[in-house]
């Protein structure tokens, strides 16, 4: 009976290496959700998709902004968050994340 | 594989080590002409530069065909949609080439709303001996004028001019990733994310939708548009591609809309692999038709595969292109990389498949030995008429002197756009702002 039990013991082993062997994305995935647990269950589904369809900057809205002004009234205005410029419902850009302005057009290194 | 390589020119301006690149000089398009002798560059700020393949002199042989700036001009410039608040960015995504038909060239840029058609020609002759006009221009004074004369053309240095023949606006909600010339010299199509939009390429207040994937309800978006192209020889037919990773293959004469596809080409996926990243690797950023038509080539973030127009049900062939990346994919997703969309290219014999790395490498697989090569494209590595050394990334086990760790790849350097010429083995490689050209060094020593 030892040796039985022995026996299933290294199968369960090797059962948990192949799957680390096999799959190292799945080790990867696992990796991901523990940082960020509150992920999507849709990875490759609507928000991601949506957030490449709306490439772009959004610059101040003064109809937006002021929309979302009498709609807040005591809360706080939320900020951009510093990094991401994902756009989401409750962002409303204020003037002071506006980008600097484009620097002016020069001609490309390339032509010499 | 019998492909060496040397490097054969360098910008004129290199940027400097130390002084921070200018984002607007990001190459993010290359492509050779259908002869091979020019080979244009768009780039982020919006500029179209053109070089053109110096004719082989037998004075010099060494200098064999060297590629120079032949023409630079704005092609796009930043524009903003006011009832969006959206600022439509310059950057030049994609340049086609249409067949020469006359003295002239002609090429389609766009950005990500607006594709352009832009006709080069030279001038190089001026006529001279006007009788109303001075040397300067100024009108004469006719009183003096006694004598007619008939103006004659004079050489002039070589003035190449560019100008924009056709504008075609507002054909487009979502950003424009690809434009493909039909076979017919006559039309062409552009692809967004959503729709696929076929023109005549004089006519530039209407288009015909030909692919609608938008749902009705947003929230079912399930699969983008990534890529799509007209099929080099039927110009009936084309393909696109999606972000689930799937091809298809559509034939205009079956229905005005294409919606139906007529060949899906997609590979089974096994559900005891599938992970949060599955979807995300499986997106395909490029397909290109074979120069023979008979395939077609497919790049995802891992991999390069080879179908079979006959075979729908999976690829003939995968290639890894650096599958060590795989043990990655978490930091990857975090900082972007994992959604960089590298190009794909066929040589003018369809043997040879090409696409870009991280860490400035690119890859090259040869379909008939199987074997494969890793290049870099650095100015440390490209020294000009020096011969490209194979690099290798170790993943840990032996390491030999010159191999980079997996760790220690620079996943800023990644060489998303390469070209190669329609008929020689002469390449374009696109690194970040720099642009190089390889040539076959075993080619030109059989001249």
């Amino acid at each position: 009976i030892n040796s039985e039990i022995h026996d299933f013991c290294h199968l369960k082993e090797s059962k948990e290496m192949e799957d680390k062997v096999t799959s190292p994305e799945k080790a990867e995935e696992a990796k991901l959700k523990a940082r960020y647990p509150h992920l999507g269950q849709k990875p490759g589904g609507s928000d991601f998709l949506r957030k490449r369809l709306q490439k772009g900057q959004k610059y101040f809205d003064s109809g937006d902004y002021n929309m979302a002004k009498a709609k807040m009234k005591n809360k706080q205005l939320p900020a951009a968050a510093p990094d991401k410029t994902e756009v989401t419902g409750d962002h409303i850009p204020t003037p002071q994340d506006l980008p600097q302005r484009k620097p002016s057009l020069v001609a490309s290194k390339l032509a010499g | 594989m019998g492909l060496l390589f040397l490097s054969k020119h360098l910008p004129v301006k290199e940027s400097q080590p130390g002084v921070p690149k200018t984002p607007a000089d990001i190459i993010s398009t290359v492509e050779f002409n259908h002869t091979g002798e020019l080979l244009a560059t768009g780039d982020k700020g919006g500029r179209v530069v053109i070089f053109q393949r110096e004719p082989e002199s037998k004075n010099a042989p060494h200098s064999q065909g060297e590629y120079d700036v032949y023409s630079t001009f704005q092609s796009h410039e930043p524009e903003f949609d006011y009832l969006k608040s959206l600022e439509i960015e310059e950057k030049i995504n994609k340049i086609k080439w249409l067949p020469q038909q006359n003295a002239a060239h002609s090429l389609l840029s766009t950005n990500d709303k607006t594709i352009k058609l832009w006709k080069i020609t030279e001038r190089d002759k001026r006529p001279e001996g006007y009788n109303l006009k001075d040397e300067e221009g100024k009108l004469k004074d006719l009183s003096t004028v006694t004598s007619l004369q008939v103006p004659v053309l004079k050489p002039m240095d070589l003035m190449v001019e560019v100008s924009p023949r056709r504008i075609f606006a507002n054909g487009h909600t979502y950003h424009i990733n690809s434009i493909s010339v039909n076979s017919d010299c006559e039309t062409y199509m552009s692809a967004d994310d959503l729709r696929i939009n076929l023109w005549h390429l004089a006519i530039t207040d209407r288009s015909f939708n030909i692919v609608d994937i938008k749902p009705a309800n947003m929230e079912d978006l399930t699969e983008v548009i990534t890529a799509s192209e007209f099929h080099p020889h039927h110009c009936n037919l084309f393909v696109y591609s999606s972000s689930k990773g799937s091809l298809r293959l559509c034939d205009m004469r079956a229905a005005a809309l294409c919606d139906k596809h007529s060949k899906l080409f997609e590979e089974p996926e096994d559900p005891s692999n599938r992970s949060f990243f599955s979807e995300i690797i499986s997106s395909v950023s490029d397909v290109k038709f074979s120069h023979s038509g008979r395939y077609m080539l497919t790049r995802d973030y891992l991999t390069v595969k080879v179908w079979d127009l006959n075979m729908e049900a999976r690829p003939i062939e995968t290639y890894q292109v650096h599958d060590y990346l795989r043990s990655k994919l978490c930091s990857l997703y975090e900082n972007d990389c994992i959604f960089d969309k590298f190009e794909c290219a066929w040589n003018g014999s369809d043997s040879v498949i090409m696409t870009g790395a991280y860490n400035n490498f690119f890859r090259m697989f040869d379909r008939n030995t199987k074997r494969d090569v890793t290049l870099e494209a650095s100015r440390e590595s490209s020294k000009p008429r020096a011969v490209l050394k194979p690099r290798r990334v170790c993943v840990g086990g032996k390491r030999r002197r010159d191999d980079i760790s997996v760790d220690s790849l620079d996943f800023t350097k990644k060489i998303l756009h390469t070209a190669w010429h329609p008929a020689e083995n002469i390449i374009a490689i696109a690194a970040t702002n720099n642009l190089y050209i390889f040539q076959d060094k075993v080619n030109s020593d059989m001249h």
